[in-house]
């Protein structure tokens, strides 16, 4: 019985999958090539991104971005020719910019504050314990 | 007729929220009880006819009665029976049917509990009317589940497949027992507010209702990550979805009033603040109801075109949130008495988890509001998604972690420094233990996946020693220790789900094999398997470990016909401390199939940890209601 098992395995082993269709045979090119999709939004969808999203749109970037990177692009020249087509609406992490600052910085300032306005309570707790 | 009768059964709820409202008002500031007995005479009534509208719809539902145009347009004779009666809250309309159906159980709850004075009570309810009020004239005017349609449909539209699931069958009414549990305590602010009663006994009274809402968000939650996780066929837990953070600013804020609520209740310390958390829990919840029902998500200008439901809600808004906190800022200043504890004490202790959870809330507020602000002001678009969280959220959240276990050490007004941290030093260790081995053990060399797990080792470990080193467990030691445990749990498996996931995408043909993990996968065949309102494509994949055959795994794909919508069914195989995910993609030519395959390590702690943390809550509800129900027993017994 396990020797049927094993041969039916040798067998349909030699069936090898045939890699996901448009992969980059490089496989650290296609390592690339995911984390950049993971990083770009598809801009008809959901707040999908590239890599998660069904829309022909998306298939189209996904080519994209390989064709790119197998002319030898960088991520940061990939990303500039993406926003100067679609805008900062394609990048899922938006840039730091002046219309960016209050999302970025905001909850520095809300931390800052509140440690600010905490560290008064602890102070003014600790004046009534030792008078009091 | 029917529908007429649920019209009818919501005119009368709103008179009677009218009359909650104006009479539990007017109690609050006489003493005599009647106005409080007539309030709560008006609560239940209001419950009983919204329970009338609720079990009228889900008549209409299961009669498939497509006069009624919400049962035309959400569901179709074809659908099976269980998601005919769960498609009841899977529309607008009806959802705000069960919002307004559990308001009317906490109302009713606050009536029969009857805790702190009279007066308190009273103003609850009145303000829990005034909340009944407006939402009831939202269903009646915007909203109403009850209009008729002329002639009616032979089949109705149908509901989307997505949605016809058993997790949305109870994932919505969970997620809205903590938003609307949430209104409770909101109640008892605005009602302490307008008292001036904040004492230890109101944080005794609205606790209870704190704890219920947090539960059932910490539930709604994980059923919402476990949802996504199985039914959108990416793999992934938590996708910073806007949807999904309008649930976790209310969890997060709640997280922080129960911790600030606690500090309130034994040493009467940050009471305003506890107020005003309060104010900011329910906010938050009705902020997300906005967010999520009015259209504003799907952009900005489907709100400005169909702008009825969103102006409503957010006049609603303006409403509560302003009216709350101009009469906090009008009366929480006397109420402040300013407490005395040493910089080394719970109280610190609980104020920096307080200061933690705010900034944590606050980079959720901002990346799911500032887009739409931009959006809305300057036409602007930008995309706030999981890589600015990871960036902000995470080392918030990791430093609340790192602090965590000092908590519950650390004694009421001043903490010695050595007896704080000397019962700790097990848990150091076995967080370096744990370190060590993920690195030379797993063989895991990232940063990230070291830090990780020496961090919920520590947290976990910490928990469970306070619970072993103690004289005397109670039951609420015992929801400390299960609800941080909880959250260290939850890390392991976010850690090592999204550090250590494996993922294959392959064409796979019959006798065709791919690898995933540990796992080889075998292209059995393809089948076609169709459902009772669905056809459907079937994979039936071999799974091989080591050259043994372990499991046959049967990923599908769906088209509803009448909904004109494909979903994916995906199949998990779980060990219970790793998954094997695999989801079915399209036909590529001659008989061959996308195969997205992902090998998940311990993806199941991640609702593991969820569970265990509901049930801290649960622990902790219970051991306050067996302590109330024994005080009512000594009460009962004339003393001699």
């Amino acid at each position: 019985m396990r020797f049927v098992v094993l041969a039916f395995l040798l067998i349909s082993g030699a069936a090898q999958a045939a890699p996901a269709p448009g992969a980059l045979s490089d496989p650290s090119l296609e390592t690339r090539a995911r984390a950049l999709q993971r990083e770009l939004r598809c801009v008809v969808c959901q707040g999908e991104s590239i890599d998660e999203s069904n829309a022909p749109i998306a298939a189209d970037i996904r080519k994209l971005i390989r064709e790119r990177i197998e002319a030898g692009d960088s991520d940061g020249q990939i990303k500039d020719y993406l926003v100067g087509r679609y805008g900062d609406f394609v990048l899922m992490k938006p840039p730091l910019q002046p219309n960016t600052w209050v999302l970025w910085f905001g909850p520095v300032v809300v931390l800052a504050i509140a440690a600010g306005v905490a560290t008064g309570v602890v102070a003014g707790a600790r004046k009534r314990a030792r008078t009091g | 007729m029917t529908a007429e009768i649920g019209q009818l059964a919501l005119t009368l709820a709103l008179a009677l929220a009218s009359v909650m409202a104006i009479s539990g008002l007017t109690g609050a500031r006489v003493t005599a009880g009647i106005s409080r007995d007539l309030a709560s005479s008006a609560a239940i009534g209001m419950l009983v006819f919204i329970v009338l509208a609720f079990a009228t719809l889900v008549y209409a539902a299961i009669t498939s009665d497509f006069s009624v145009l919400n049962i035309a347009n959400n569901s179709s004779l074809a659908k099976p029976m269980l998601y005919k009666i769960t498609g009841v809250w899977g529309n607008h309309e009806g959802s705000m049917l069960l919002w307004v159906l559990v308001l009317a159980i906490y109302t009713s709850a606050i009536a029969f509990a009857r805790r702190g004075s009279q007066r308190l009570t009273s103003a609850a309810l009145g303000v829990q009317g005034l909340l009944a009020v407006a939402f009831l004239l939202f269903i009646l005017f915007t909203s109403n589940p009850f209009l008729r349609v002329d002639p009616p449909p032979f089949d109705g539209a149908g509901l989307n497949p997505l949605l016809q699931d058993l997790g949305l069958a109870v994932h919505p009414p969970t997620l809205y027992i903590g938003y609307v549990g949430l209104s409770a305590s909101f109640a008892y602010a605005a009602a302490a507010l307008i008292t001036r009663e904040v004492d230890a006994s109101w944080a005794r009274a609205a606790r209870p209702f704190m704890l219920a809402a947090w539960i059932a968000l910490s539930v709604g939650i994980t059923l919402g990550s476990w949802w996504a996780y199985y039914e959108l066929g990416w793999g992934g837990f938590w996708f910073w979805d806007p949807v999904e953070n309008a649930s976790l600013m209310p969890w997060l804020v709640a997280t922080a009033l129960l911790h600030s609520a606690l500090a309130t209740e034994r040493t009467g310390a940050f009471r305003t603040w506890t107020l005003l958390l309060s104010i900011a829990a329910f906010s938050l919840s009705l902020i997300g109801t906005f967010l999520v029902r009015s259209g504003v998500l799907t952009s900005v200008h489907a709100f400005a075109n169909d702008p009825e439901r969103g102006t409503f809600i957010l006049i609603m808004l303006v409403l509560a949130i302003g009216g709350a906190l101009g009469l906090f800022a009008w009366r929480a200043p006397s109420l402040e008495t300013g407490s005395a504890f040493e910089p080394v004490s719970r109280e610190t202790a609980l104020l920096t988890n307080n200061v933690l959870l705010i900034a944590a809330v606050s980079t959720v507020f901002l990346g799911t509001l500032y887009p739409l602000f931009l959006d809305a002001l300057t036409g602007t678009k930008i995309s706030v998604g999981p890589p600015f969280f990871a960036f902000t959220f995470v080392p918030i959240f990791v430093a609340l972690l790192i602090v965590l276990p000092f908590g519950p050490r650390l004694a009421w007004r001043n903490a010695s420094v050595g007896e704080t941290l000397r019962p700790l030093s097990p848990a150091l260790g076995v967080a370096a233990v744990v370190a060590v081995v993920v690195c030379f053990v797993v063989r895991s060399h990232l940063l990230a996946a070291i830090g990780a797990f020496a961090l919920a080792a520590w947290v976990i470990a910490a928990s469970l020693l306070d619970l072993v080193q103690r004289r005397v467990r109670t039951a609420a030691s015992v929801a400390v220790a299960l609800a941080h445990a909880g959250l260290g749990v939850t890390l392991m498996g976010i850690a090592g789900t999204t550090l250590w996931r494996a993922e294959t995408l392959s064409l796979l043909g019959p006798g065709e094999t791919a690898k995933v993990g540990p796992y080889t996968l075998t292209m059995g065949g393809i089948e076609r398997v169709d459902g009772p309102n669905y056809t459907a494509i079937r994979a039936d994949i071999h799974v091989s470990n080591e050259d043994r055959t372990i499991a046959t795994l049967r990923p599908a794909k769906r088209v509803y016909p009448t909904e004109q919508q494909e979903t994916s069914e995906t199949a998990i195989r779980t060990t219970g401390v790793s998954d094997l995910y695999l989801a079915l993609g399209d036909e590529r030519g001659r008989g061959r199939f996308v195969v997205r395959a992902y090998y998940n390590p311990l993806a199941p702690f991640i609702w593991f940890g969820g569970a265990v943390m509901a049930m801290g809550g649960l622990a902790s509800l219970w051991g306050r209601v067996r302590a109330r129900t024994a005080q009512r027993i000594i009460d009962a017994v004339p003393a001699e």
